[in-house]
């Protein structure tokens, strides 16, 4: 028996292997055509035309911009709705909101890229007109808004459970001393807590980072470097689902450029996931 | 009075002031955090209303009844919630057990070693690894490897390669395990919360009536932790349910007008010859002798139609099609238990993306319904988990 649930466990093992296998050993097909000094150096990311060139920044740059609109939504309101949970809400108040907000992250993302291009973004055209900015019907502004919408959850959430986990002495000595709540949120809890709060944040983000269908379905599918959010743009994740729904035999160059830009995005989780870690490591404050 | 006497008084008439000030700062920041939280629920419900605006009147019965099509107006989601409801039912095959034995495999018997270690790295790493790159995984093992056994497993005997061939590839199989890998962590980390919750003395008080390790979870953990893993599973299997990504690439159609429980044989569409991008013929002028498998229609390169009967063999000029008409007899005479394994197939979410590229307002109308339909069965599955966790923290007093 004991064999057979170690073989259950290993599997999770099997996958990573498997993922960073197939990854690597198609993008080094890859590479063997295409110089890895390009790939990372040139600006232009055009692999389907008769010229290809295959520079990854455009797609980096739309993964970026759209992580960064996202990151813009999610932690403020996140980090809001974590403090008020944990701080000032009473127990019931907090025992309802918390699964609800859950809810946030558990709508398909296929119907958040359906509510980015038909709702967000008529929305903010008629919204920023006044101001002069024609917002493309296509845009990454709207694609990382619903999607920080979408991480506000995991943020709020674990957020909430570090804030939580805060000695309840530690607020006592602080109200002691004649500090507000909000006083005591700010100075005493939420640094406290940080490592939590940036793990939970570094979760978020990475969520943003690999998405895919809010961006495919509203961000547009051109790659092109990304200087501000009202501009369509392609993101590392959409050109892989771009080339997948085409019709592209498996094993030309165009299609091996997929586990290229799989590979850039491996790298790009596995270092996010590495610096939550080692931040928590150096941050944590055990009580 | 010194100048540290006039400093305190004017400390002292001052304080009253900050402390209505900060206590004011400490009520408006209520006002705040109100006000985010009602920004994260107006969404929810913001997106409910606008899909049922846009799709609810189409939801009717024959849009669940109703193969897509290319006219929006009769256009319905039947492949794609058969489809789903297949490749759901594989993926909980799979990784229901096996994250469930790999939960308690970690929790209760795991040495602490390096090969331990790696296997937490590597479930707690899975977590936060996109989708997709589940989807390139699962296009270069299932659908490239094992889908082409003749490429790669030569040695193996011809019966094998061909069921091998028949199951993996672009497959509802295929769909169905990759979506078990990326749900796997869910089930694992639910698992061992749950088993971490049972109280040793459970444990102890079986251990010392003389019964096995194994006998000991079986009979005395894992009932216990049961709701805590049913609530895992319902989110990981509502997870996979609304996952698109992967499913693109392992190559998802987005237009399916046959059941896969029936052949697909039953309703083929067979192109003749090698066409270049825009669906031409490259050699016009080649022709290719063909034997017909199935009742149905040949059409020619200009699009001229041909009734056909199984079995005749024709001289087709490259760029006509083969296609072959399903009825539900022959559907129901070739029905086979397992054939839907290996068959192609749609899912909901890939159908409503399909449906919300179109720039037809017809087809964004029946998207949104398709949403309306996936939203609904995701927030279900997701409020019964909710409602399970609270109802387990409220009975369970240790």
């Amino acid at each position: 028996m004991e064999g057979l649930l170690f073989g259950a466990a290993i599997v999770a093992v099997a996958i990573v292997i498997g993922i960073i296998y197939v990854v690597v050993s198609e993008s080094a097909k890859f590479f063997a055509q295409v110089s890895p000094i390009e790939f990372v150096t040139s600006t232009t990311w055009t692999p389907l035309f008769d010229n290809p060139q295959y520079g990854i920044a455009p797609l980096l740059t739309g993964t970026f911009m759209s992580t960064l609109v996202a990151l813009a939504v999610a932690v403020p309101l996140g980090l809001l709705v974590a403090i008020y949970l944990s701080e000032f809400a009473g127990a019931r108040t907090r025992e309802t909101i918390k699964p609800t907000l859950e809810l946030l992250a558990a709508v398909p993302t296929v119907v958040y890229g359906y509510f980015a291009l038909l709702f967000v973004t008529p929305l903010l055209q008629s919204w920023l007109r006044p101001f002069g900015i024609e917002l493309p019907s296509f845009n990454l502004l709207s694609a990382g808004l619903v999607m920080g919408l979408m991480i506000i959850p995991y943020i709020a959430s674990l957020s909430e459970d570090a804030m939580r986990a805060v000695p309840r002495s530690m607020r006592e000595g602080s109200y002691a001393m004649g500090a507000t709540r909000l006083e005591t949120a700010f100075r005493v809890v939420v640094p406290a807590a940080i490592s939590g709060v940036v793990g939970a944040v570094i979760l978020g983000m990475s969520r943003a980072i690999g998405e895919t269908m809010i961006v495919v379905v509203a961000g547009g599918q051109l790659p092109q470097m990304v200087t501000h959010p009202a501009m369509q743009g392609a993101t590392v994740t959409a050109f892989i689902a771009q080339v997948a729904l085409g019709d592209l035999p498996f094993g030309t160059l165009e299609y091996n450029s997929i586990f290229a830009a799989g590979l850039a995005l491996l790298v790009l989780t596995l270092l996010f996931n590495f610096v939550a870690f080692w931040l928590q490591r150096r941050y944590r404050e055990a009580y | 009075m010194t100048a540290t006497d006039i400093e305190r008084e004017r400390d002292i008439t001052a304080h009253p002031k900050g402390l209505v000030t900060r206590k004011f700062k400490d009520r408006a920041f209520i006002v705040w955090g109100i006000v985010a939280t009602i920004i994260g629920l107006g969404t929810l419900v913001t997106l409910v209303a606008d899909l049922f605006g846009d799709g609810g009147h189409r939801l009717t019965a024959a849009f669940f009844g109703s193969f897509p099509s290319s006219e929006a107006a009769e256009a319905g989601i039947l492949s794609a919630w058969v489809g789903s409801i297949l490749v759901i039912t594989t993926t909980a095959l799979f990784a229901i057990p096996i994250g469930m034995l790999a939960g308690v495999y970690l929790e209760e018997y795991a040495p602490k070693n390096p090969l331990t270690s790696a296997i937490e790295i590597a479930v707690n790493n899975l977590a936060g690894v996109p989708s997709i790159l589940f989807g390139l995984m699962a296009v270069g093992i299932f659908v490239q490897f094992l889908g082409n056994p003749n490429r790669w497993f030569a040695f193996l005997p011809e019966s094998f390669r061909n069921a091998a061939a028949d199951m993996f590839g672009q497959s509802i199989l295929t769909a169905g395990i990759t979506l078990s890998l990326l749900i796997l962590p869910v089930i694992i980390v639910a698992t061992r919360e749950a088993v971490r919750g049972v109280p040793q003395e459970m444990r102890q008080g079986a251990l010392a009536v003389g019964a096995t390790k194994w006998q000991t979870t079986q009979h005395h953990v894992l009932p216990y932790a049961l709701p805590g893993v049913v609530t895992g599973v319902i989110i990981g299997i509502s997870r996979a349910l609304g996952e698109t990504a992967p499913l693109i690439m392992i190559g998802g159609l987005t237009f399916v007008a046959f059941l896969p429980i029936t052949r697909p044989g039953d309703a083929t569409f067979e192109t003749i010859g090698v066409l270049d991008e825009y669906g031409a013929a490259v050699d016009p002028m080649a022709t290719e002798r063909v034997t017909i498998p199935h009742d149905g229609v040949v059409v020619l390169p200009d699009f001229t139609e041909q009734q056909v009967t199984a079995g005749q063999t024709l001289d087709l000029p490259h760029g006509s099609t083969v296609q072959s008409v399903a009825t539900t007899g022959d559907a129901i005479a070739s029905w086979s238990p397992t054939h839907w394994l290996g068959s192609e197939f749609t899912v909901m979410p890939i159908q409503m993306f399909n449906w919300t590229s179109r720039p037809q307002a017809e087809f964004l109308e029946i998207a949104a319904a398709a949403g309306l339909v996936l939203l609904a069965i995701t927030l279900l599955m997701n409020g019964t988990a909710i409602y399970l966790r609270y109802r387990l923290r409220k009975a369970i007093k240790w």
